[in-house]
């Protein structure tokens, strides 16, 4: 255990150093991370909501199909989305292969299922209870889900950060897509990947206690705002 | 999806400023030793021109290249580097610099390969001692040295590995890594191996074999059959790397006082 408690002093002298270069790393693991979290949102919690409220005939096959993809291998996304953007594939002329966006476009595809199967189970619970609630007031399905979606916003925050934890703990997709080019596309996860690839496994080590505490700040924020919402707005 | 793509780009435009650049698919021997880092700058300077590099395995570089994702190969594995050339993917393949392969063991030395010259012998002693050896196992251009060493010392390792063999798959450092957890022998680039730190109770056993030599080459990648490979700063870069500037910024690179590659492009032949 003595390597984990030097890692840890290594870690916190990363951090207290100030290091640019590492500023720069973990900023572009929160600007790539969040907004595939974000847009996972957009698409996913609607998309959890329509199928939590909707009736058509598939649905529990959509359903399976939807909670198998939250184990979707992060290596096969990325393959996919490299074949796709490679110069060689359907969208290769954008260019877009080594670059951040790459990165966002994969993680989005990797967060989307977590958030819409999640999202989907919770909105369908509330639905069960309240639909007949809803359906008196004359509200329609599509009223509904965008009702409930907002009623459960305290309760989706959980479902946002575990599929923010999904994107910023995987290295697999963003190394393929991203290349993990200095200063340009490599990420902590990727960092970590590299150092390790190095035999330099204490400043991995450090490098990864210093993710899991960004992680960890972002959780800490996001549950303390929850709260005083909560309390104001309950 | 192309909209979606788009709305992404945007947001991120402040971030992805126009930056003129070219890439480069390299190995992991030139990234992970540090090579990079050390020379690029002065080159960036110099032009204004950003080399972003994507380190893979040699065969990985290569096919990266194939389907037009880079501009540039600078890999270690002659023989394909002149396939890649003649099969029109690049234009030319350039020599840069070499350094040498090194068979590493554990300093117990369990098979007996001693300090030697000959690492064809020493691959036979490994083999009749069945001792544990690590293999990249990924197409890499050390792989490619490892099997061509194989066939030297006349064993047929695709038939003849055992147990002992291990195919990890892997690039230099995580080979080594496993190399150094399991104290198995292995065939590294000198580089790699002087700047990995995790080396346990490994050390350099056989050296200075004429069969361990190891030359980077580097390729434009050809601009007919890929048209928006930045032909003139891809150019520019290659240019550099062999001139004064380029070849000077290699040899200047050391690890505790000891030189990682040998500037060449001068040499006839290399």
């Amino acid at each position: 255990m003595n390597g984990l408690a030097a890692a840890t002093t290594d870690a916190l002298e990363l951090l207290i150093a100030g290091d640019a270069k590492l500023f720069g790393i973990v900023g572009l693991s929160l600007e790539v991370s969040l907004s595939a979290v974000f847009l996972a949102c957009v698409l996913g919690l609607p998309l959890g909501a329509a199928i939590a409220v909707g009736r058509f005939p598939g649905r529990r096959s959509v359903i399976v199909a939807l909670n198998a993809l939250m184990g979707l291998p992060p290596v096969v996304v990325g393959l996919l989305v490299y074949l796709m953007l490679s110069r060689a594939g359907p969208l290769g002329s954008m260019g877009l292969l080594f670059t951040p966006t790459a990165m966002i476009f994969a993680q989005t595809i990797l967060v989307v299922p977590i958030v819409a199967a999640l999202s989907r189970q919770v909105v369908e619970d509330a639905w069960q209870e309240f639909h007949e609630q809803l359906r008196s007031l004359g509200v329609t399905r599509m009223g509904a889900s965008i009702t409930l979606l907002w009623d459960l916003r305290f309760s989706l925050l959980t479902i946002v950060l575990a599929g923010f934890g999904r994107a910023a703990a995987e290295v697999g997709a963003v190394m393929i897509v991203g290349g993990n080019i200095d200063g340009v596309t490599r990420v902590m996860t990727t960092t970590i990947a590299l150092e390790t690839s190095k035999g330099d496994l204490p400043l991995a080590l450090a490098l990864g206690i210093v993710l899991v505490a960004v992680v960890l700040a972002l959780n800490a924020g996001a549950y303390v705002i929850k709260e005083a919402a909560e309390r104001r707005y309950g | 999806m192309c909209g979606w793509l788009l709305t992404i780009s945007l947001l991120l435009s402040s971030a992805q400023a126009q930056q003129r650049f070219i890439t480069v698919a390299s190995t992991t021997s030139t990234e992970q030793s540090g090579l990079f880092g050390h020379i690029l700058p002065a080159f960036q300077k110099k032009t204004a021109i950003q080399v972003r590099v994507v380190a893979l395995g040699t065969g990985q570089a290569f096919d990266l290249a194939r389907r037009g994702d880079a501009d540039v190969v600078f890999v270690h594995a002659r023989g394909l580097e002149e396939k890649f050339v003649a099969e029109g993917h690049g234009v030319k393949r350039i020599p840069v610099m070499y350094n040498d392969f090194v068979l590493i063991g554990p300093q117990t030395d369990p098979a007996r390969i001693g300090r030697q010259r000959d690492a064809a012998a020493a691959l036979k002693a490994i083999e009749s001692a069945q001792a544990a050896f690590v293999s990249r196992g990924d197409r890499s251009g050390t792989h490619t040295a490892e099997l061509a060493l194989w066939a030297q010392a006349g064993i047929d390792i695709a038939k003849q590995k055992g147990a002992w063999y291990r195919d990890t798959g892997q690039g230099m450092g995580p080979a080594l890594n496993t190399a150094s957890s399991m104290d198995a022998y292995i065939l590294a680039d000198r580089g790699t191996w002087l700047s990995f730190k995790n080396r346990g109770a490994l050390a350099i056993l056989v050296q200075g074999d004429q069969r361990l030599f190891n030359q980077y080459g580097v390729i434009l990648v050809n601009p007919v059959r890929q048209p928006h490979v930045k032909q003139a700063d891809a150019q520019a870069f290659i240019d550099w790397l062999v001139a004064d500037d380029g070849q000077n910024a290699i040899g200047s690179f050391k690890i505790n006082g000891e030189a990682l590659f040998t500037p060449n492009a001068t040499q006839a032949g290399a």
